[in-house]
């Protein structure tokens, strides 16, 4: 096959094996013996050993699958009324207000977002700590899922609706039983975006978080920051497969939406 | 339909004031106060300082160097996804990583830059013996690269796939050589794509600051770690803030010159 030897196959090779390699190389390195991550010296389960027995990060790993299933479940709600109140909207000066105000919460780099959250718990009077961080991360999660939903309304059929009325649906019915229904599939997406967000925000939740609450990933900077200790390698290999797990239930949801291009990536918030 | 009053705007209009209004009035209160809490236009005068304006410079020099070679790599690596069979299936190979954590990639790039890791047992083999790897500007560039290049790589396929082929061969047809239906067909069609991936790389990259200290070592100071130090190590609200409006400022500015207004929903 002359298709193999092709410039373009060698080069998406080469930017497979760069984007991959990194994790590999953490994962193959947890299972070193001698607590380095260089000269692989035998294999063995220690690390992944004490990371099962250090209680107080099973704690913080629990904190943070906590505040995500939250944080996601509470902004889906909110971001879902959003996009129904922004698609009810006639006047479009007020739609393009609300929209570019929504996006401000997407595109700011995360250092503003954390400070300026920093900034806003303290004028309210709020303590730095779980209720903060779950506040925080449902503020960024909420405009995903509006722009997740939203298009899903926009092309749902108008006369959907007007039929529902004409069949004497009240405003309830015509929620539950005509427009929800209609966009599920674009609920469960925002929900997932947001889950994926809140699990893996670090500086947001790095400004806001106070003392005696971390999550994941403000304990693996902190981690980091004193030196390479394979524990956090057992960790991210544990985190990789958890993410593969994660990536197989999105690729089916968005199967169903239909809508791949849309849904990844909306930034780089970290 | 006048009867019919929005009520589903009542709590997303609440949590738009709270959590983007007033963090915003909020962050520029902020900015006119000193770190004793008295009324002053001090920051911004500091802000216009050199030690600010150099800092501010070299942000802008590193977020661009780390854009523009995420764009190198992304458009041929996008340009070529859109020609595989399974394109779809390969995309979302790309994306996997960028579904790892953020500082675990960090962390792993420690490991493979240190002084004796991977990187460096290369170059040894290569002959060319050990270098300092860590806590350089390389690695940093390198490093952010890595992780921005999928966010990258994503707006143009996109922009990529949605191109009608029948205009590339139309090009061809009419003479144009590859290179010339490249730079006057293929990437004037999908500089949108282009747009918002710089738009998506280059924010991020003025303000990262987890990188700077873990992988720069603090040997490159950005906005963002300027942010992060106030805020957080001097407790200096008031100079953070000011440095966050710049960052605010900037966003909007690239907002409207990428012209994201219209699209800045799609990415």
């Amino acid at each position: 096959m002359k298709r193999k030897f092709k410039p373009s196959t060698i080069y998406l090779a080469i930017v497979f094996v760069i984007l991959y390699a990194p994790i590999f190389y953490l994962m193959y390195y947890s299972f070193n013996s001698g607590g380095k991550m260089y000269a692989f010296e035998s294999f063995t389960w220690e690390w992944y050993g004490e990371l099962l027995s250090d209680t107080r990060l099973l704690i913080i790993v629990l904190n943070t699958i906590i505040i995500a299933l939250l944080s996601a479940a509470i902004s889906t709600i909110i971001g879902t009324l959003g996009a129904i109140a922004v698609w009810y909207i006639r006047k479009n000066k007020m739609k393009n207000l609300l929209l570019s105000l929504n996006n401000i919460l997407i595109v700011s780099p995360d250092v503003v977002i954390g400070a300026s959250f920093l900034i806003l718990f303290t004028f309210i009077g709020i303590q730095l700590g779980f209720f903060s961080v779950l506040l925080a991360h449902i503020a960024f999660s909420v405009p995903i899922v509006v722009i997740m939903v939203l298009p899903k309304l926009q092309e749902m059929s108008p006369s959907l609706i007007a039929a529902a009325k004409d069949l004497g649906a009240n405003r309830y019915h015509v929620l539950t039983k005509v427009i929800l229904p209609y966009i599920t599939p674009g609920i469960f997406a925002g929900f997932f975006m947001a889950l994926t967000y809140s699990l893996d925000d670090f500086a947001v939740t790095f400004f806001v978080t106070g003392n005696g609450f971390t999550t994941l990933s403000v304990e693996i900077y902190s981690m980091a920051r004193q030196g390479v200790s394979l524990t956090i390698n057992a960790l991210s290999t544990i985190l990789f497969l958890f993410t593969i797990l994660l990536v197989i239930g999105y690729y089916f949801i968005s199967k169903r939406t239909n809508a791949n291009g849309r849904m990844f990536g909306l930034g780089a918030r970290k | 339909m006048v009867k019919d009053r929005n009520w589903y705007l009542v709590p997303y209009v609440v949590f738009i004031v709270l959590f983007v209004v007033l963090p915003i009035v909020l962050i520029v209160y902020y900015s006119f106060f000193d770190i004793h809490g008295d009324f002053t236009f001090e920051n911004y005068i500091k802000f216009f300082t050199p030690v600010y304006l150099k800092m501010a410079l070299s942000s802008f020099w590193y977020a661009f160097l780390i854009t523009a070679f995420s764009l190198l790599i992304a458009y041929p690596t996008a340009y070529f996804l859109t020609k595989l069979k399974y394109k779809q299936l390969w995309l979302l190979l790309i994306i996997v990583p960028s579904w790892i954590n953020l500082l675990l990639k960090a962390y792993a790039f420690i490991g493979i830059f240190g002084t004796y890791g991977f990187a460096n047992a290369m170059l040894e083999t290569f002959g060319i013996g050990r270098q300092q790897l860590l806590f350089t500007d390389f690695s940093f560039i390198f490093v952010s690269v890595y992780i921005f290049i999928p966010f990258m790589i994503l707006p143009i396929y996109n922009a990529l796939d949605k191109l009608n082929p029948s205009l590339v061969d139309a090009s061809k047809d009419l003479g144009a050589s590859n290179w010339t239906t490249f730079s006057h067909v293929i990437f004037p069609l999908t500089l949108d794509g282009v747009k918002s991936g710089c738009q998506v790389v280059f924010i991020p990259a003025l303000s990262l600051f987890m990188l700077t200290r873990l992988i720069a070592g603090n040997r490159v100071i950005t906005l963002g770690t300027a942010v992060e130090q106030h805020f957080l190590v001097t407790q200096n609200w008031g100079m953070g803030s000011t440095i966050a409006v710049f960052l605010i400022i900037i966003m909007v500015f690239i907002m409207v010159i990428s012209g994201s207004r219209k699209r800045g929903i799609k990415l």
